[in-house]
């Protein structure tokens, strides 16, 4: 029966404006008028959102988690990517 | 890559625990984590829907506008919650219709609360302020579990619950501060829902089988004796301040443990509802399995327009 089950949804949402729409769950639907729907009264029943994404899952390409060490290693490398890593001279406050 | 074996998986599994990084889906974890999950979750998002049913009964009969709005708000926030926990359930693997049908199969339970009847108005008042109560407890203590998506379904509920425990005390608070019936009628749902609710809890420590693992993989943040304790306390003044009378003559503060002591729980009673004897639970699972079958034309009506619609558009 499985094959039967409507299609799952990740539902984004912006809480004000100025913001980002953020990842806060996912729902069934069976297209994506009805996910907007379901989304808003699942998601919003307290205004948490001015505005609602949705997106099915299966769309959605993720990293892998085993791979994670080498993936994101070229970012724990590059000390010097950070304004910490330089040395000022004193009396330099801000900078 | 190198290959770790089962054992370094699973200690490194166990440091991220106990230094409280939370694990996510894709994250490797033990079989055992997985299914513990799911029965705990399942189970949880299945008491939020079964416990939308003994609310339903008292919609239609809401003394007022205002608290038939309010009523309904609850129950639909009911059906959210279920909603989210069933989609963390989904994060581990297992699909939606399948943890129904567990359900629907007796294989899983849900809180045995729900077995309860909701005899008179008053019993609106019992459930949220005792039976939510009892829940937030929990879900309160279940925000810092070790599971991603369950805790931030947690997180959620509990934003969302705490109107559910001052409505029903508020409920509770008219009642008595009414006529004698009304004020008969809310000790008598106190008396009927108080024993039940300290059930809710589980079995105690040295019964509980699963508590010990649970701790550790911090699936579970306080014992089931400790988290009652919690709830005694907190609603025996609660109780009192509103006139009314905990039916426990065993019942009285302790100076020294700084806590309430009470009486001893029915076990049997609560071995009883679980094991599918209580007063409503055939009524319980008999509503939802014909809600899943009667509703299945409208979910494939549904999921065809959908499909029509998508090839009218290619």
């Amino acid at each position: 029966m499985s094959s039967n089950e409507w299609p799952l949804w990740e539902v984004f949402i912006r809480s004000k404006q100025g913001l980002n729409h953020k990842h806060v769950g996912s729902l069934r639907a069976p297209d994506a008028a009805m996910a907007l729907q379901n989304a808003r009264d699942v998601y919003t029943r307290r205004s948490e959102g001015v505005s609602i994404w949705v997106m099915q899952s299966a769309l959605i390409t993720a990293s892998d988690p085993k791979e994670s060490g080498p993936m994101f290693e070229p970012a724990d490398s590059k000390v010097y990517r950070h304004p910490t890593f330089y040395d000022l001279p004193d009396g330099i406050e801000h900078m | 890559m190198e290959t770790r074996t089962i054992e370094q998986l699973s200690e490194n599994f166990q440091q991220k625990i106990d230094a409280d990084i939370k694990i996510e889906p894709n994250d490797w974890m033990p079989d055992n984590y997985r299914k513990a999950l799911i029965r705990q979750i399942s189970q949880h998002a299945h008491s939020e829907i079964v416990g939308m049913l003994p609310e339903g009964n008292w919609i239609t009969r809401a003394p007022s506008l205002r608290r038939k709005a309010v009523l309904l708000a609850k129950v639909q926030d009911e059906a959210g919650h279920g909603l989210y926990l069933y989609s963390a359930t989904e994060t581990l693997g297992i699909s939606r219709e399948e943890t129904i049908d567990d359900l629907h199969e007796g294989k899983v339970k849900y809180s045995s609360i729900f077995n309860y009847p909701t005899l008179t108005w008053a019993d609106m008042g019992a459930v949220g302020w005792l039976v939510d109560g009892a829940a937030i407890m929990n879900q309160v203590a279940l925000c810092r579990t070790s599971y991603g998506p369950y805790a931030r379904a947690m997180v959620k509920i509990c934003k969302e619950e705490s109107f559910h425990q001052r409505q029903g005390y508020e409920i509770m608070t008219s009642l008595m501060n009414g006529t004698e019936v009304q004020k008969a009628m809310a000790q008598d749902a106190l008396n009927r829902f108080w024993w039940p609710a300290l059930m809710m809890f589980g079995p105690s420590d040295a019964e509980s089988k699963h508590t010990e693992q649970s701790m550790r993989w911090r699936i579970k943040r306080y014992t089931n004796d400790e988290l009652r304790q919690s709830f005694v306390d907190a609603t025996v003044p609660q109780a009192e301040l509103i006139g009314l009378t905990i039916p426990d003559p065993k019942l009285r503060w302790n100076e020294e443990r700084g806590h309430y002591d009470f009486g001893d729980i029915d076990w049997d009673e609560f071995w009883q509802v679980v094991g599918g004897n209580g007063p409503c639970n055939k009524e319980r699972i008999e509503a939802r399995v014909k809600a899943k079958e009667e509703g299945a034309w409208v979910r494939e009506a549904a999921l065809a327009f959908a499909s029509k619609s998508k090839s009218r558009q290619n």
